[in-house]
């Protein structure tokens, strides 16, 4: 076997610090290392979000600390209007594309897809560190967005790289929402506060966030085409590399559209063109055209932009639920000690919902001017995409029916997956009805809905996976007894946050308001206000048990073992943290499907897919037990 | 540890459920024509909404109560792969589910939005810009006066850039609070001078942007005189949450009547209404 | 749910499946030899480069349904007078497909020095159309239209601009060629390697020739 061993490598094990853990060409590095930057990134979000509660409600209230930090933001130490709309807006940008985006398939598809095939690293080595490190830049840039808006000094300097840089607004960033929606985005300065430098950053983070991620998905195709080792069929692929199979694809059609969006944006903002900025426009009381602050523009289409968002926008939400619902099926199975089931049906569903999720972005705009009998096409596809997300469901209760259930914080965190994403996913009946979108469109109800479903579940999937894998990556086991307290705390606090959101938004509360102090029919709801703040506050307390936990458990944890949850999997086939290339110079060979769990007759309880002695009854999967 | 789990799940679900149906936190009460249909429709949605999901959160905490490893040798999951008859049947079900509900959700859309402003409509400009609102009235004469973005000068008040040139315009009046008939459709027309604005009365039961570039009209009825407050619905900068005005719905007279008043009388006028009609109180 | 659960007799299995099977030795997946088989290994070149491809492929139609959604958005839309020198460089760009064409079918007749040649060749004529380009940009702006001057000029500076980079990178793949292509390969998987990359660059080449003739009809068929 050395011999093969020999050369096999594409790159030898590297010996420096700086190839081995800076400059890696390893998955398995490159994996750690997109999971520590949704770790800090998922840490400045959850302080932005701690900050638009305690601004919402405790209004009067001082916070010298922000004084300090943002003096012309937050005078007084209370935070202006436009400062909590820049927190609206890096509070969304960050969590959907620097969290969501990397975490659950940069992070641990990149660790674990090459594992779970038997092959020994991604297909394009180089392509993939440059992938993550593209998207490190990327969220530096996010990051100088606060520093220019939020610093007059630094605001005045980057007025050097242009006039439309000029940032020093106060705030902590671009107004624009998550969406950036034109012409607000467009125009610049004279739009006012947090439409200067930091928008600009806005932009061009984005769109080198696109070409990491595009990098990214091109290895992810490739490596699942071409690296299974021998006896890895498709349909005996576990259901995460489905998953993240079907996540790159979508990335990898999607992306791109974003980036030409972006790249016309850009445009618009730093080179006077009128891709999205209409004629006759009046702003700040100037007249486009009137004033060299105010070029001259004519004839854009501001739904240009949303259309071309959204193209990308949508399959975004399943990039980043994809992931999770994988992640999910698969420590179902290993805990609930049962086969997957329907793993057929779970892969068409995967599929489907890929598809579906590219004809449904009109959804998010039935409001916004289109055309209204596009709506109703939309209208009724986007009801569709709830099918196999019932599925799926469906699936799920059917795997935990009849198995032997063993509570471990990642089975608990997936059966919370479960249960969220019934939660959340579910009022995706009300939003997809053009009819209904009307009141509810931008309401509370859609911040409660998006965030219980693509943002909570998908974190909830992306704990199990954590709890799940970290003994493979680390060789030592997370502390059950802090990850349980983890768990139910987080668990009904993000009920006690976002349920309540629903309600407000039936009532009619506006998202993105900094204060709802002026509206006499929202006096109703304070209380469930106050409720969601306090259930925010505490909930993201506990997330440091979790920070914690992760870092202790790396020097400290109990050791694992090869296979410490008895599952299947091939990463389960190798050593817990694998060597280098993965299966020391042997690739396995795989005789069975992924999830061979309490197979009669057999000596254990369950039959890992390498497992040349195992007998496993002969069938199409779909008869009972013998 | 499941059986702990099934009762927080249970009572989530519980408390879930009560919050939704309890009265306290629900729509405002609604004021136009297409608002029973609106409010039908979303119940029957979440009442769907709401079975399903009661449904699936039982089954997940009697799944987790009911079947859990006891450590036994030989006590092992039952052993399947699944059952095409079941994945058949609920395919087949939630697609019926779901189908309907989404032709069934079409017919308040199809009203407002398929159909132009019915015949007689009573037609009001509005004209975002950012942080307010500006509603333009026909005047005495019922014709709208000529506007061009170039006479658009916030500093003479000339908020939606009408041309004095124009005879029809001479008669017409600018306000921030929208006025129209009550039991009389209403026609509005909607534009924005810089941004991204939206339209949104609670009690109207509809949203609609309104977008630079475009003039988008819409259509609906009032059937209750009163005063109701008006907002921004779409992120449209720094004071977007102070971005607010009111809609008043008045007797057919009495809004004929400021119809035909000049500029100057016409907002003294409204500013009167804004004080004789209180707000809703639910 | 009693139906999971009810015993029935096996159904016949028909290929791979999720569930139970027998073990297969050789299964059905890839040759899973992963890095040690030439022939998986060329192909992920070239598999990497097509799944590449439709990405570049989904960023041009977005600039195209924008280019197509704009020009009837508004009435502001002037069309272009088109730069005759465009036609010339179509030629070089045409031309250069051809010569690289060449050099592929040398290096799979093992000709190392002819394929060298006419990956110089290939250079060359790249590099002349993305100087005649630059000279059509000069000529425009020489006319005083410019990136912002009206929605036509602006999607042809960057239609031609982000074509332009993209060949750019085409460039820089076919002078990683020729920086190999003076080194002894014998082995199988070094030839096959190398054979496959020239086989990567050369698709790519043809794409963004293509690419070209789209754009170059978009811009001055639909205005």
């Amino acid at each position: 076997m050395s011999e093969t061993h020999e050369g096999v490598h594409r790159h030898p094990a590297p010996t420096g610090f700086i190839r081995k853990y800076i400059f890696s060409l390893d998955h398995k590095v490159i994996g750690i290392q997109y999971i520590l930057l949704a770790l800090a990134a998922v840490a400045v979000g959850m302080v932005m979000s701690l900050l638009m509660r305690l601004n919402l409600s405790w209004p009067g209230t001082s916070w010298p600390i922000l004084e300090t930090l943002f003096p012309t933001g937050a005078p007084g130490g209370i935070m202006t209007p436009e400062f909590y709309l820049s927190l609206v807006t890096m509070h969304g940008t960050i969590m959907v594309f620097f969290v969501l985006t990397t975490a659950p398939q940069g992070g641990f598809g990149n660790y674990f897809l090459p594992i779970q095939i038997g092959a020994e690293d991604m297909a394009f080595p180089v392509l993939n560190m440059m992938s993550f490190w593209v998207t490190f830049v990327g969220f530096i840039v996010i990051l100088m967005a606060i520093v220019v808006e939020g610093n007059q000094a630094i605001g005045a300097w980057f007025a050097n790289l242009g006039p439309s840089f000029a940032g020093g607004s106060g705030t902590v960033g671009p107004i624009g929402g998550w969406t950036g929606y034109a012409p607000l985005s467009a125009l610049g300065k004279i739009a006012g506060p947090g439409q200067g430098g930091g928008m600009n950053l806005w932009v061009i983070s984005i769109a080198i966030f696109c070409v990491g991620s595009l990098l990214g998905a091109l290895n992810f195709i490739t490596t699942l085409l071409n690296m299974r080792t021998k006896g890895m069929s498709l349909m005996r692929m576990p259901l995460t590399c489905w998953a993240w199979f079907t996540t790159a694809v979508l990335a990898l059609l999607s992306f791109p559209v974003l980036l030409g969006g972006g790249i016309l944006l850009l445009l618009d903002r730093i080179a006077g063109t009128s891709f999205f900025i209409p004629g006759g426009l009046y702003v700040s009381g100037l007249l486009s055209g009137s004033n060299p602050n105010f070029p001259l523009h004519t004839g854009g289409s501001p739904i240009l932009w949303q259309h071309l968002f959204w193209f990308f926008g949508h399959p975004e939400v399943y990039i980043a639920i994809l992931p999770g619902m994988g992640a999910t099926s698969h420590i179902l199975a290993t805990f609930a000690r049962k086969p997957v089931f329907g793993y057929r049906a779970m892969v068409f569903a995967i599929f489907a919902i890929g598809l579906l999720g590219f004809l449904v972005w009109g959804h998010h705009m039935f409001i916004s001017g289109m055309s209204p009998y596009s709506a109703v096409a939309f209208s009724i596809l986007t009801l569709s995409i709830g099918v196999p997300s019932a599925v799926k469901t469906f699936n799920w209760l059917g795997t935990l029916w009849n198995s032997r259930i063993r509570f471990t914080t990642a089975m608990l965190f997936a059966l919370g997956f479960v249960s969220l994403f019934v939660a959340g996913g579910i009022t995706g009946l009300v939003l997809g009805q053009s009819s209904l979108d009307l009141a509810m469109h931008d309401s509370y109800f859609v911040t409660a809905h998006f965030h219980l479903v693509m943002g909570v579940a998908s974190i909830f999937g992306m704990f199990a996976a954590t709890y799940f894998w970290f003994p493979k990556m680390f060789g030592r086991l997370m502390s059950e007894g802090i990850g349980r307290i983890h768990f139910w705390i987080t668990f009904i606090g993000v009920y006690a946050i976002f349920v309540p959101m629903h309600v407000m938004g039936i009532r009619g509360m506006p998202r993105r308001f900094s204060s709802f102090a002026e509206y006499d029919f929202l006096r109703n709801v304070d209380p469930l206000v106050l409720l969601v703040s306090v259930a925010a506050v505490l909930t993201i307390a506990v997330q440091l048990l979790f920070y914690f936990n992760f870092f202790w458990s790396i020097f400290k944890g109990e050791k694992a073992g090869d296979n410490p949850w008895e599952a299947t999997t091939l990463e389960w086939n190798t050593t817990s943290p694998p060597p280098h290339d993965n299966f020391a110079g042997v690739l396995p060979t795989v005789y069975h499907g992924p999830y061979e769990f309490a197979v009669p007759g057999a000596p254990k309880d369950f039959v890992m897919q390498t497992d040349i002695e195992a007998e496993v009854p002969s069938g199409n999967g779909h008869n009972g037990h013998h | 540890m499941g059986r702990v789990l099934a009762v927080i799940i249970w009572i989530i679900t519980l408390l879930s459920v009560a919050l939704f149906f309890s009265d306290k936190w629900w729509f405002v009460e609604p004021i136009s024509a297409h608002a029973p249909a609106y409010d039908r429709q979303f119940l029957i949605t979440i009442l769907v909404v709401g079975i399903a999901f009661t449904a699936a959160q039982v089954g997940l905490g009697w799944a987790v109560w009911k079947f859990r490893d006891t450590g036994k040798p030989g006590d092992r999951s039952v052993y399947s792969h699944g059952s095409n008859r079941l994945e058949v049947l609920w395919t087949v079900i939630t697609a019926v589910i779901f189908i309907s509900l989404a032709i069934m959700g079409q017919s308040v859309w199809a009203s407002l939005r398929l159909h132009d402003a019915p015949a007689g409509s009573y037609t009001v400009e509005a004209v975002a810009q950012q942080f307010q609102w500006n509603f333009h009235y026909a005047g005495a004469d019922n014709k709208f006066g000529r506007t061009h973005p170039s006479l658009i000068d916030d500093g003479t008040l000339n908020f939606i850039g009408l041309d004095p040139e124009d005879p029809s315009g001479r008669d017409d009046s600018v306000t921030a609070a929208l006025a129209i008939p009550v039991n009389r459709p209403v026609e509005l027309r909607l534009r924005s001078k810089d941004v991204i604005h939206n339209f949104w009365v609670p009690q109207l039961r509809f949203k609609q942007d309104l977008v630079p570039g475009m003039e988008i009209k819409v259509h609906f009825q009032a059937n209750k005189v009163g005063k109701y407050e008006l907002a921004c619905a779409e992120l449209c900068g720094q004071l977007h949450f102070k971005m607010k005005s009111y809609m008043l719905v008045l007797p057919e007279d009495e809004l004929a009547a400021l119809q035909v008043l000049p500029q100057e009388q016409f907002q003294a006028r409204i500013a009167e209404l804004l004080n004789k009609y209180p707000l809703p109180t639910n | 749910m009693a139906t999971m659960v009810t015993t029935r007799p096996p159904i016949t299995k028909k290929g791979a499946g999720p569930g139970p099977g027998m073990p297969e030795p050789n299964g059905n997946g890839s040759k899973g030899d992963g890095f040690r088989d030439p022939q998986s290994h060329g192909n992920r070149y070239r598999i990497g480069m097509w799944v590449g491809l439709a990405s570049v492929t989904m960023m041009f139609t977005s600039l195209s349904s924008a280019y197509i959604v704009r020009s009837s958005s508004a009435n502001d839309w002037v069309p272009l007078p088109m730069p005759r020198v465009l036609l010339a460089s179509t030629v070089l760009l045409i031309a250069s497909s051809v010569t690289l064409e060449f050099a592929r079918r040398k290096l799979k007749a093992a000709l190392t020095k002819e394929y060298a040649k006419w990956l110089v060749a290939t250079v060359v004529l790249g590099l002349a159309f993305l100087a005649l380009q630059l000279f059509a940009w000069r000529q425009l702006t020489a006319q005083g239209i410019y990136v912002s001057s009206h929605p036509h000029s602006s999607f042809f500076y960057l239609l031609t601009g982000a074509h332009a980079v993209h060949l750019a990178g085409g460039l820089l793949g076919l002078g990683f060629l020729w920086l190999r292509s003076g080194r002894i390969a014998n082995e199988a998987l070094q030839l096959e390697k190398r054979q496959a990359s020239a086989d990567a660059v050369t698709i790519y080449w043809h794409f963004m020739d293509a690419l070209w003739i789209y754009l170059f009809l978009l811009l001055f068929l639909w205005r």
